[in-house]
């Protein structure tokens, strides 16, 4: 009972925020919006009983990724007027893309089939020690795989940091 | 969800928060008093028996000063900022065990607010959303320094928070858990971590320095180059909360430092000493908050001897120092634990 | 520069070299530890401190404090307006209008002549003292009181209400005002007297 209220109050709040970060005129207002949507998210992981989930999005993405966005908005002063160009041609292609993309998420739910999960307080997927095992038995390959991904981007910032040296 | 339960949750909330704030209130005294006595002066002792008084002027001299807003600062944004710091400040403490089980009626009460499997992650996680008062708080003043400070605090953070998780991990390899109280547990009488982790628990400190902005590494608040850095705007209560957060933030520091490195409420000969388990309890209570209270010492004793890193070398110390050594002191702790599984 | 590398303005001076860190010192471990001993070491020293309206510091006997305007034995004022305090003030912190004395004020003031107002700013005043070597009447002295904090600038205006003596609580200046110092000062042969 108390859960579906949650439920309810932080979908609001999340579908609130999320229209907020395109229909906020300040950047670094979109940014902090953004940060609440991830933080409604993570309130939603816990309602599923995936507390690990929960705090690793928060620690990645509202922790770590949004500060970068939010440090790097308000180095670029982004407030002024006429930084983009808004001809009508820009808002066409911008309205035919962004169509687009609405029609495709509509249709991939009209073919998404909803597992209806009865009890979601008792699933144990989330927590700790079973995603841990999955990750590390069934999933070892593409769990190293990425990795190596993460590894092989870090050493490509580093190369782009220091390309004047080279 | 029965009334007990909550009415017991509720009022251990209530007792650690009063107490929080509490130990803050006169770390603030503390720090004045230590820095007096380190350059051979007496400090604050008007107000009171040895100034104990002297928190609550201060108190009340910064609800009583001009609240003052800039023009062109967003409003919300600038209330918002240290709100959210003093929000986070308190927010770590709810996984910290106090102490042990305190067994009354034939129920035990155990004196962590929340037990949860992911604790450590769980104080990381607030510690990483502590950055957001500062940075909003500096951004919305509307002031370059202002900004320089909250964009100062931002890296700063960020780059040690790295270091910080590493050593973290290392704590939670030899443990096998993720929740504070099984850490605590395991290292029951004198088995503490510090003695199978020295350069683990080096960087931590090292770490929890640089996320208390507390000196060496206090740039965001580098009074001598950006004036008062993130908090150079805000006067009255709102700084206030700012200043206050800082010694609540250093107290949780310290609390995490005594429970992942120091025992916690384990102290040595606790089983010979043959008194009822509630005793070692209160006991163990008692000895965390003696560790706990050492730690804010060094603290302030690092603050008053140190002096301020150049952001340049922060950097370097952060990246090319703390994290390699935590990294190695991972593959190492990794090794050992093969080793003699 | 320093052409005889000899002479030194002070001995404590060292030289500094650009030499590289050994490991030892860029572990910086050691050195901090040496700090944070040399900071306990303090922590146990005796505080300075003086404690101030409880405890005060000794003073010398004459010390240069806050400025008494003498009365005589019969409590008259001494002072006769002369301005060679104001005169002599090298911060220009003395003022006073002169007045003649009147037949029913002899019990007043023992010259004809006397200050109807004398004022001391005191926080354009350095304590120098010269406007009690000036004064040929023994009239104005320094004495070993301090000047209280004030929250007004206008405050540390010090009129004659406060620089004055009282008549029943005379502020003894023997000290200062030796036998020696008033033979000098009224000897009629000495160059400054005539």
């Amino acid at each position: 009972m108390f859960s579906t209220y949650l439920f309810i109050f932080l979908s609001a709040v999340a579908i609130f925020s999320a229209i907020n970060v395109l229909l906020s005129k300040n950047p670094i207002h979109s940014v902090l919006y953004m940060t609440l949507t991830f933080f409604t998210l993570a309130g939603h992981y816990i309602l599923l009983n995936a507390q690990f989930l929960a705090v690793v999005h928060v620690i990645v993405y509202a922790g770590a990724i949004m500060v970068l966005f939010l440090f790097t908005v308000m180095l670029l002063n982004l407030n002024k007027e006429g930084q983009f160009s808004k001809t009508n041609l820009m808002k066409f292609i911008a309205g035919i893309a962004g169509g687009l993309l609405f029609l495709l998420l509509i249709g991939s739910l009209k073919s998404f089939d909803v597992a209806v999960v009865s009890n979601p307080e008792l699933t144990q997927i989330g927590l700790v020690k079973n995603l841990g095992t999955i990750l590390y038995r069934d999933y070892l390959l593409p769990f190293e795989l990425s990795s190596i991904l993460f590894l092989s981007a870090m050493v490509g910032a580093v190369m782009l940091g220091k390309k004047d040296k080279i | 969800m029965d009334i007990h339960f909550l009415t017991y949750k509720l009022s251990l909330a209530g007792g650690i928060l009063l107490l929080s704030l509490l130990i803050a209130m006169y770390a603030t005294l503390l720090e004045r008093k230590v820095a007096g006595f380190f350059q051979d002066r007496l400090g604050p002792n008007r107000a009171g028996t040895f100034g104990l008084l002297q928190p609550v002027a201060d108190g009340l001299k910064l609800f009583m000063k001009e609240e003052f807003m800039p023009a062109n600062a967003d409003k919300f944004l600038y209330i918002l900022g240290p709100s959210l710091t003093m929000l986070v400040a308190l927010l770590s403490s709810a996984v910290i065990p106090w102490g042990g089980n305190l067994n009354i009626g034939g129920v035990d009460y155990s004196l962590q607010m929340a037990d949860i499997n992911i604790g450590v992650l769980y104080t990381f996680a607030v510690v990483s959303i502590g950055v957001y008062g500062v940075m909003i708080g500096g951004w919305a003043s509307n002031n370059k320094y202002a900004l320089m400070g909250a964009v100062r605090a931002a890296s700063q953070m960020i780059s040690y928070e790295l270091a910080m998780s590493m050593a973290i991990v290392t704590i939670v390899m030899t443990t096998g858990s993720l929740s504070v109280n099984d850490i605590v547990a395991q290292q029951h009488g004198f088995n503490w971590n510090i003695w199978t982790q020295p350069i683990g628990f080096l960087v931590f400190i090292v770490c929890a320095f640089a996320e208390c902005n507390r000196t060496p590494f206090d740039l965001p608040e580098c009074e001598t180059e950006l004036i008062g850095g993130y908090h150079t705007e805000y006067s009255s209560m709102k700084l206030g909360f700012y200043l206050f957060s800082e010694y609540i933030n250093m107290f949780i520091a310290s609390a995490m430092i005594s429970s992942l490195y120091f025992g916690g409420y384990n102290f040595p000969f606790m089983d010979v000493l043959g008194v009822s388990p509630n005793w070692i309890t209160i006991i163990g209570t008692a000895v965390l908050f003696i560790k706990i209270a050492f730690f804010m010492f060094v603290f302030m004793w690092i603050r008053w001897t140190l002096p301020r890193f150049r952001y340049d070398q922060l950097m370097r110390f952060g990246w090319k120092v703390l994290l390699p050594m935590a990294m190695v002191n991972l593959i190492l702790t990794g090794f050992f634990k093969l080793l003699f599984k | 520069m320093n052409q005889n590398p000899k002479i030194q303005l002070t001995n404590r001076s060292k030289v500094v070299s650009n030499k590289e860190m050994t490991f030892m010192e860029r572990l910086y471990l050691p050195a901090i530890l040496k700090g944070l001993y040399i900071t306990m070491s303090h922590f146990f020293k005796k505080e300075v401190t003086i404690q101030y309206p409880e405890v005060k510091r000794p003073v010398s006997d004459i010390y240069r404090g806050l400025h008494v305007l003498k009365r005589d034995d019969e409590g008259r004022e001494r002072c006769t307006a002369c301005g060679l305090c104001a005169l002599s003030c090298p911060a220009e912190a003395i003022t006073m209008v002169a007045a003649e004395r009147t037949d029913d004020e002899l019990h007043l003031y023992r010259e004809e002549k006397y200050a109807s107002i004398y004022e001391i700013n005191m926080l354009r005043c350095i304590f120098c003292g010269n406007c009690e070597t000036a004064c040929p009447k023994e009239a104005i002295f320094l004495t070993d009181r301090f000047v209280a904090s004030e929250t007004k600038r206008n405050a540390f205006v010090y009129g004659k209400d406060k620089l004055v003596e009282p008549k029943d609580a005379p502020i003894d200046i023997s000290k200062r005002q030796t036998a020696e110092v008033k033979t000098f000062k009224l000897d009629k042969s000495k160059s400054h007297n005539k």
